[in-house]
C-alpha cells in the first residue's frame, strides 16, 4: 500500500514538475513518435538544442549543411515513410532558408513540422538581430503556422501542429518559438490533438455521389483513370488496384502518383502530362469518362484547359473540396479519403472488360516506342542518353530502389523510365519544381528506409544548388547513391531555348568543376563515366557499394526529352520529336 | 469572359493573431483587389467574422471562397450576391464650425438620415449609415464645404438566409 501511494505521489509530482519550454518541445516530439529530426542551430534556438543534448539517444538530430538541406531531407524522409518530417532552424536567415522547402511541401502535400527559434518576445517587431517575421513570410506557403510567446502554449500548439500536418491533405506547419518561451517554465502535460473545431480534415463521404460515380463508370465505353499522389498519401494502393482490376480500366499516373501501382501492371498505361507518355495524353481527348483519383489537374498535366477532355464526363475523387472544379469542371465529385471512397464504390461497380479500348493505348505505345523510347533506352548513336542510364539502373535494381530525382530533363527521364514495383519509391519535387531538392531529399529518404537502395538522379545544375549536403553524407555516413547526369547545360531550359527561342542559349551553358574530386574530398567513393562500354560496370560498382557512392555520367548535350506538350498546346497535340 | 460583379464574402473564424494575413494572402495571390473589409466579433462567442467586398467573376469567387474555407482556423466561408444580403456602411465627415448653421447642410442631414455626433468651437462631425451610394451622395454634397476629414467603414452585411455556424462548430 505504501509503495502504491508512493507511485501515485511520484506520478502526480512528475506531472506538476516544472520543465523548460525547450525541454517541453523535445518531450512533445517524443510523444509524437519523432526519433529523427533535421536542422541547423543558431542563437534563437539554442535552448532547444541544449535540451536536445540530453535526449540524443531518443531523438537523433541530423546536422545538415544548410537549412534548405534540412527541410528537403525531412521531405524525403516524409515521402518514403508517410511520417511527419521534422525540421529545426534558428530565427532570421535560418528560418528564411526553409521557405523554399516549405513551399515545396505545401504544393506537394508533404507533412512537415518546422520549429524555428525567434528573438525574445520583448524584442519582437524591433528589427532585433536575426529577427524576421517568419510567420508573415511563411503564411501563404504553410498549411498552418503559429508563433509561441509563452512556454505554457508549447504542448497544445505542437500537438495541433502534428495533427494538422498529417491529417486530411497533409502539408507543412511552422511553429515559431520565441527564445523567452524556450527558457520559460511550464507544468508539462501532453495530450495529442484529435480534432480542431474549425478544421475538417476529411470531408463527409456522400454515398449518393459514390453511387452516381459507379453508375457513370459502369456505363462508360472508353473510361480512363488518371491517378495522383492521393493514392499514396491515402495508403489506398490496394484499394486502387482492386478498383482498376475489377473495372478493367486503363490507368495513367501523374508525376507524383508514380509507384502507387507497379510499372509492369497490364492496366498501367504510363504517365500523363507535359513529358508523359503518348497514349495517355492523346487518349485523354478520346475517352468518354475520365476518372481522376487523388490528383489536382495541374497545368503540367492538362495542357490547354480549353481543349482538355472536353468530350468526356469527369469524375473527381478528391479529399480537398477546394480542388474540385478549380481547374477542370467535374460532373461528379466524390469527396473523401480515397481509401474510403474506393472501398465504398466497389459493391456498386460492375466487373468490366475494355480490351479494345486498352488496345488503343498499346497501339500508341508502340508508336512512342518506335519513335522515342527505343532510341533512348538502347541508343546506337554515339553519346550517352539519360534514358539508357535509367534503363541500366532498372536492370540492376529490378525496380526495388527508391528513385529520388531533382528537377529538369533528368527528372523527366527518371519519371518516364524508372521501373517501380513498390509504393513510395519515387520522390521528386513535382509542384514547385525545386532544383537542389534531390541530394538532401535522398539523404532523408535513405534514413527513412535504410534497408532500401536509394538512388538520387540529379543534373549538373541542380546538384550544385545543394552540393554542400555531401558534408551531411560525410558526417552521417548515410549510404545514398548519387548519379549526376552531366550534360554541362541547364538541359531543360536549353531544350526550350532550342525549340522555342531559336537556339539562343542564354545563360544555360555550365562550366563545371571536377565533381569526382569534390565527392572524394567529402570522403565519398566516386567515378565518372563517358563511354557506353563502361556504364554497366559503373552502375554495378555503385550498387555493390555498402557506402555512399557518387557516379557522374557524361551525357550527350543534344539529348532532349520527348514526347512533349508545348506550353498552351492541347494534350492531344503532344509532339514525339 | 465571364462578367465581373460585386460579391460580399463572409468568413467566420477563430479569433487568432495572423489570420487576416492568411486570408488576405489568398486574394493577393490571385491579384484581387479588396474593395472593403471589416472584422468584428460575430453572434457566436469567440468566433469572429470577416466581411470582404470584391469585384470578380462568380467562377473566381467560388474558387477563392473554397481556398478561404480550407484554412485551419476558418469555420466557414460564404459568398453572397447583392440581392442576398442586407448591407450598410458608416461614414464620418468633419467640417468647420463656420458651416454649422448653414441651412443647406441642415437639410441634407435630415434627408439622409445623417446625425451630428460632435460639435466644438472649431469643427463639427456628421455621421451617417447607409448604402455606399448614399454615403457617396452625401460626400459629393459636403465636399464643396471643404471637408477637414472624411472616413468611411467597410461594408457590413447580414444575409437573408441563415448561416448555420453554431451547428458546424458542434458537428466538426
Amino acid at each position: 500500500m505504501e509503495t502504491l501511494n508512493k507511485v501515485i505521489i511520484n506520478q502526480i509530482s512528475t506531472k506538476v514538475e516544472k520543465i523548460s519550454g525547450a525541454e517541453a518541445v523535445i518531450k512533445c516530439l517524443l510523444a509524437e513518435g519523432v526519433n529523427l529530426a533535421y536542422g541547423y542551430p543558431g542563437g534563437a534556438i539554442m535552448p532547444i538544442y541544449d535540451a536536445l543534448y540530453n535526449y540524443q539517444n531518443q531523438l537523433h538530430h541530423v546536422l545538415t549543411r544548410h537549412e534548405q538541406g534540412a527541410i528537403h531531407a525531412a521531405q524525403g524522409f516524409a515521402r518514403v515513410t508517410g511520417k511527419v518530417g521534422m525540421v529545426f532552424a534558428t530565427s532570421g536567415p535560418g528560418a528564411t532558408n526553409l521557405v523554399t522547402g516549405i513551399a515545396d511541401a505545401q504544393i506537394d502535400s508533404t507533412p512537415l513540422v518546422c520549429i524555428t527559434g525567434q528573438v525574445s518576445s520583448h524584442l519582437l517587431g524591433s528589427d532585433a538581430f536575426q529577427e524576421t517575421d517568419i510567420i508573415g513570410i511563411s503564411t501563404p506557403v504553410t498549411k498552418w503556422n503559429y508563433q509561441i510567446t509563452r512556454a505554457e502554449e508549447i504542448p497544445e500548439i505542437i500537438a495541433k501542429a502534428f495533427y494538422i500536418a498529417k491529417s486530411g491533405r497533409p502539408g507543412p506547419v511552422l511553429v515559431d518559438i520565441t527564445k523567452d518561451a524556450q527558457f520559460g517554465e511550464l507544468e508539462f502535460e501532453y495530450k495529442k490533438c484529435e480534432k480542431i473545431r474549425s478544421y475538417r480534415a476529411v470531408p463527409k463521404l456522400e454515398i449518393e455521389k459514390v453511387k452516381a460515380a459507379a453508375e457513370m463508370i459502369n456505363s462508360a465505353k472508353k473510361p480512363f483513370i488518371v491517378w495522383g499522389q492521393g493514392i499514396i498519401i491515402g495508403q489506398a494502393e490496394a484499394e486502387f488496384k482492386s478498383f482498376i482490376e475489377k473495372t478493367d480500366i486503363p490507368a495513367a499516373s501523374t508525376v507524383l502518383g508514380l509507384s502507387a501501382l507497379e510499372t509492369s501492371h497490364p492496366l498501367h498505361v504510363g504517365m500523363v502530362g507535359m513529358h508523359g507518355n503518348y497514349a495517355p495524353n492523346v487518349l485523354t481527348n478520346q475517352c468518354d469518362v475520365l476518372i481522376a483519383i487523388g490528383m489536382r489537374f495541374d497545368d503540367r498535366v492538362t495542357g490547354n484547359l480549353q481543349t482538355y477532355a472536353k468530350q468526356a464526363k469527369i469524375i473527381h475523387f478528391e479529399i480537398d473540396p477546394s480542388e474540385v472544379d478549380k481547374n477542370v469542371k467535374t460532373d461528379i465529385a466524390v469527396l473523401g479519403n480515397v481509401k474510403e471512397t474506393l472501398t465504398e464504390i466497389m459493391p456498386f461497380i460492375n466487373s468490366g472488360s475494355h480490351k479494345n479500348w486498352l488496345n488503343e493505348f498499346h497501339k500508341l505505345l508502340q508508336i512512342e516506342k518506335d519513335e522515342v523510347i527505343n532510341n533512348q533506352l538502347n541508343p546506337t548513336k554515339p553519346g550517352l542518353t539519360m534514358g539508357e542510364v535509367l534503363n541500366l539502373i532498372n536492370n540492376e535494381t529490378k525496380g526495388n530502389a527508391v528513385i529520388v530525382s531533382d528537377v529538369g530533363q533528368h527528372q523527366m527521364f527518371a519519371c518516364r523510365y524508372a521501373n517501380f514495383i513498390k509504393t513510395r519509391s519515387s520522390v521528386t519535387s513535382g509542384g514547385l519544381g525545386t532544383m537542389g531538392f534531390a541530394l538532401p531529399a535522398a539523404i532523408g529518404a535513405k534514413m527513412g528506409v535504410p534497408n532500401r537502395e536509394v538512388i538520387a538522379i540529379i543534373g549538373d545544375g541542380g546538384f550544385q544548388m545543394t552540393i554542400q549536403e555531401l558534408g551531411t553524407i560525410l558526417q552521417t555516413e548515410v549510404a545514398v547513391k548519387i548519379v549526376v547526369l552531366n550534360n554541362s547545360f541547364l538541359g531543360m531550359v536549353r531544350q526550350w531555348q532550342e525549340l522555342f527561342f531559336d537556339k539562343r542559349y542564354a545563360s544555360t551553358v555550365m562550366k563545371n568543376p571536377n565533381f569526382v574530386k569534390i565527392a572524394e574530398g567529402y570522403g565519398i567513393e566516386a567515378q565518372s563515366v563517358s563511354q557506353r562500354a563502361d556504364l554497366t560496370t559503373a552502375i554495378k560498382t555503385m550498387l555493390a557499394s555498402k557506402k555512399a557512392y557518387f557516379l557522374e555520367v557524361m551525357i550527350a548535350q543534344e539529348d532532349n526529352v520527348f514526347p512533349m506538350i508545348p506550353t498552351g498546346a492541347s494534350v492531344s497535340d503532344i509532339r514525339l520529336s | 469572359m465571364e462578367e465581373k460583379q460585386k460579391f460580399t464574402v463572409s468568413v467566420y473564424t477563430e479569433n487568432n493573431v495572423g489570420l487576416l494575413n492568411r486570408l488576405s494572402a489568398i486574394f493577393l495571390k490571385r491579384h484581387i483587389n479588396i474593395e472593403s473589409m471589416t472584422v468584428s466579433p460575430s453572434e457566436i462567442d469567440h468566433v469572429h467574422r470577416f466581411t470582404f467586398v470584391v469585384i470578380v467573376s462568380e467562377t473566381l469567387i467560388r474558387k477563392v471562397v473554397g481556398q478561404l474555407d480550407k484554412q485551419i482556423e476558418v469555420v466557414k466561408a460564404y459568398y453572397h450576391k447583392e440581392d442576398e444580403i442586407i448591407y450598410q456602411e458608416t461614414a464620418m465627415f468633419k467640417l468647420s464650425t463656420e458651416f454649422l448653421y448653414d441651412e443647406k447642410i441642415q437639410n441634407k442631414l435630415k434627408l439622409r438620415r445623417a446625425h451630428m455626433v460632435a460639435i466644438t468651437k472649431s469643427f463639427f462631425v456628421i455621421e451617417m449609415t447607409g448604402l455606399k451610394e448614399d454615403v457617396d451622395r452625401l460626400y459629393d454634397r459636403l465636399k464643396p464645404y471643404g471637408l477637414m476629414q472624411f472616413v468611411r467603414s467597410g461594408r457590413i452585411a447580414i444575409t437573408r438566409t441563415p448561416m448555420a455556424i453554431s451547428e458546424l462548430l458542434k458537428t466538426s
